[in-house]
């Protein structure tokens, strides 16, 4: 079937009250820039839904591109006719004869825009109906529950025809509710974590701690292509590259190996905090699921969790691996993610990390450790390297260079 | 005096760009892309870039291309690899009677080896039927191998019928060497219903020593080089950096312009075409102007000068600084018909005097007008020499 235009549908922003207006642009604003490759395309904004106008452009790419658009509940592909009677005839059966496997029962329905239309919605639709039950053996119409809802909409200038219901990625558009961290470890959970973050309409900035030569070049440049693929749903990606070594061979000398993961990842957060400070982030998103290691249990939740103020949004935390692996599979960072490449958590792994550490005998660790502790996090935050990240490259003179070379 | 260069089924000219940024990238970055340190690290970031890019343009995904060291390799790897993964026992592969000499003598060594072999008849333009493809299948077929355009003739073979006919048995994997058809015709890997296609970079105007090979998603191959497992095991060896960047942006080139390209060789096949029908001693193989697009390829005319032997022409054509080629591997003593015009159909004069006349970018219709003037006068010097043992 050649389609016109698309009708999307907005998502959860439709219940917020007096924000829509400014919510509704946004997204707009959102679906406008992922699809600027194809400059022919046109948008008109209804209420709660935007048209585009394909204009000869493909609508398979743009219905591909839609699909990860945060905010978006679903779309339709719609075609455009004349609206005399017979033109809207002939499109609705031309359309309901190419749906493939074909149903077995369908409703029509009309709705009139344009009231001068000569016949009113009822009329239409039993001479929409009739007409494909005609020539569609085999076809019943089922008013409750159709297979098919064949949808008309007679506007002034022209008839839209469509049946199609896509569903999109759902949730808020992107930067509606403020903005967070992402510690962004470079395994599995991570770039998920970030992903349902961004979804529920969140703008990230990414966190990550390398250890070199602990870690290799090649952990970090995982870590960035993550990033990039989270800045496919999500714009521009701030990644923060933290150089960590130091703070973590101090940890390694404490003395108390089996609470050095506690350690780490409490000074992670502190650092992650300044970092949140410094960039105007109100929360910090961790790739966190309930007992799935020695630092994810509750005990360890509890500990680690206290040494930053921020919120901490864990939403992994009830979800079992599996189905975290489903969504990195559907996102595409799952085979990025399994590259053996190893990061700073894995390394200085203790036999036997504490699964219930003692509160009180970490806080003693990190007094014991006093200025030098403090200082080193400070240094950490201020060795910090900042890149920005786009779904296709990196913004840096040398890659512009390299780009002559593709 | 100027070269007219009437070869590229041969090889052809690098884009001059290419050039450039292999050179840039053989000062650049020589480190192994396989090292751990940072220049290593950074080699193989242009050599995954280089895949998507690959990938992108060939309407595959990353992981679904091999770099490989040309056509003869992919061929082989696509051949070999699949035959040995398969059950030791009760193997059966068909190839067309068309094929390159990388996939026949692949498959010859395989039938040596035990694999039983069926070879594929074609019609007169060169075409393999699908009908026949489907009868030739059995239980044991593993593998059937069709080249998309032929690199003697042009011909293009119905490539998505074929893989149409062969989704019906699932035990059946589709090899399509595409090696002449990159970059000149269309492809569609994701609706075609091929399993394994090659490629070569200097066939599109990229360097020689690179190519690859294109394997769908949960097809696995048995390596033919064992070794540091790059490629995710399948085809071992260092990256070739600079190589594979410069493929993946001759790719690119080649296929952001294809389809201006494809119009004006038509055109120029077309007014050669029409030069060729005027001189009665010439005689066309393979498809003329009717139907092309669907038939043939818009960079190739085959013609033969029966009773005449090609070297003769070529060497004539040389003095006139006209460089095209016969196909068939002929030595000074002995003259071997070409196989791929036998199994069209033509008798062993007409086989053995063809003359293939392949051109690309550089040439204009100017240039088509002097190559059918010099044509016409090797012919006509030729005349009084002809063989006539009928």
């Amino acid at each position: 079937m050649k389609y016109d235009l698309i009708l999307v549908r907005f998502g959860e922003i439709t219940i917020k009250g007096r924000n829509r207006n400014r919510f509704e642009t946004m997204l707009l604003t959102q679906i406008q820039m992922a699809l600027k490759a194809m400059p022919a395309l046109e948008y008109v904004r209804g209420y709660a839904r935007v048209y585009i106008h394909l204009n000869g452009e493909s609508y398979e790419k743009v219905s591909e591109r839609l699909k990860d658009i945060f905010g978006i509940m679903t779309f339709s592909p719609v075609i455009s006719t004349k609206h005399d009677l017979e033109a809207i005839r002939e499109c609705a059966l031309g359309l309901m004869q190419s749906i493939a496997p074909a149903p077995a029962t369908f409703k029509v329905s009309v709705k009139r825009g344009w009231k001068q239309y000569p016949h009113d919605s009822l009329e239409m639709n039993h001479l929409v109906g009739a007409h494909v039950l005609r020539n569609s053996p085999g076809l019943k119409v089922d008013v409750r529950n159709p297979e098919v809802e064949l949808k008309v909409d007679i506007q002034h200038l022209s008839a839209y025809v469509y049946c199609e219901v896509i569903k999109g990625a759902g949730g808020f558009p992107l930067g509606m509710n403020g903005k967070a961290m992402l510690l962004l470890s470079g395994g599995i959970d991570s770039p998920v974590a970030g992903w349902m973050s961004m979804r529920k309409g969140l703008k990230v900035e990414a966190v990550h701690f390398h250890s070199y030569p602990f870690t290799s070049e090649q952990a970090k440049e995982k870590v960035i292509t993550l990033a990039k693929r989270l800045a496919y749903y999500g714009g521009k990606i701030k990644l923060h590259l933290v150089p960590f070594t130091e703070i973590q061979t101090k940890l390694a000398q404490a003395g108390q190996d089996s609470l050095i993961i506690t350690l780490m990842r409490r000074s992670m957060l502190k650092i992650t905090e300044r970092l949140a400070e410094e960039n105007g982030a109100l929360a910090i998103v961790t790739g966190d699921s309930l007992g799935q290691v020695a630092s994810q249990t509750l005990g360890s939740m509890n500990v680690i969790g206290r040494s930053a103020a921020l919120p901490l949004l864990r939403p992994l935390v009830m979800m079992d691996k599996q189905d975290i692996i489903t969504i990195a599979e559907q996102i595409d960072t799952f085979s990025t993610s399994i590259l053996p490449f190893e990061d700073c958590c894995t390394l200085f792994v203790p036999k036997s990390p504490a699964i219930n550490p003692n509160l009180k005998l970490v806080e003693k660790v990190e007094a014991h450790l006093g200025e030098e502790f403090e200082r080193l996090i400070d240094e950490a935050v201020a060795g910090t390297e900042v890149l920005v990240l786009k779904e296709d490259g990196q913004e840096t003179t040398e890659a512009q260079k390299e780009d002559a070379w593709f | 005096m100027k070269n007219y260069y009437y070869d590229h089924c041969a090889s052809t000219p690098m884009w001059p760009t290419v050039v450039e940024t292999m050179t840039e990238l053989m000062k650049l970055h020589y480190a192994n892309a396989s090292a751990l340190h940072r220049s290593g690290a950074e080699a193989m970031k242009l050599v995954d870039r280089a895949r998507s890019s690959v990938a992108e343009r060939m309407g595959a995904k990353p992981n679904e291309v091999i770099f490989t060291s040309g056509g003869t390799e992919s061929n082989n790897l696509a051949i070999k690899g699949l035959i040995n993964q398969a059950a030791r026992t009760a193997k059966h592969m068909i190839v067309s009677a068309v094929e390159h000499a990388s996939v026949t003598e692949c498959a010859k060594q395989l039938e040596a080896a035990g694999v039983r072999l069926t070879i594929l008849p074609v019609d007169r333009l060169g075409r393999v039927n699908p009908k026949d493809l489907v009868s030739a299948i059995d239980k044991d077929t593993v593998l059937v191998s069709v080249m998309h355009v032929n690199n003697e003739t042009g011909t293009i073979q119905p490539i998505r019928e074929i893989g149409q006919a062969i989704a019906a048995f699932p035990h059946v994997k589709f090899h399509v060497d595409g090696i002449q058809a990159i970059g000149r015709v269309p492809f569609d890997w994701a609706n075609d219903g091929v399993h394994l296609y090659s490629g070569s970079a200097h066939k599109f105007g990229g360097p020689k020593g690179m190519g690859f090979l294109l394997v769908k998603e949960g097809i696995d191959l048995t390596p033919l080089l064992n070794g540091g497992s790059q490629e995710s095991g399948v085809r071992s060896g260092t990256h070739n950096v600079p190589g594979i960047v410069a493929m993946s942006q001759a790719l690119r080139l080649a296929s952001e312009s294809m389809d201006s390209r494809r119009e004006k060789m038509y055109l120029l096949r077309r007014q050669l075409l029409s030069i060729v029908s005027e001189i009665p001693e010439l005689v066309v193989n393979g498809a003329n102007g009717e139907g092309e697009r669907e038939i043939t390829a818009p960079h190739v005319l085959n013609i033969s000068y029966p009773g005449m032997r090609p070297e003769v022409i070529i060497h004539m054509l040389e003095k006139h600084s006209i460089l095209v080629s016969s196909q068939s591997a002929c030595s000074s003593k002995s003259l071997r018909p070409s196989k791929v015009l036998l199994a069209m159909g033509f008798d062993a004069d007409r086989a053995s005097g063809s003359i293939r006349i392949s051109f690309g970018d550089e040439h204009t219709e100017e240039d088509v007008a002097v190559l059918g003037e010099r044509l016409r006068t090797v012919v006509a010097k030729l005349k009084p020499l002809e063989r006539n043992d009928k």
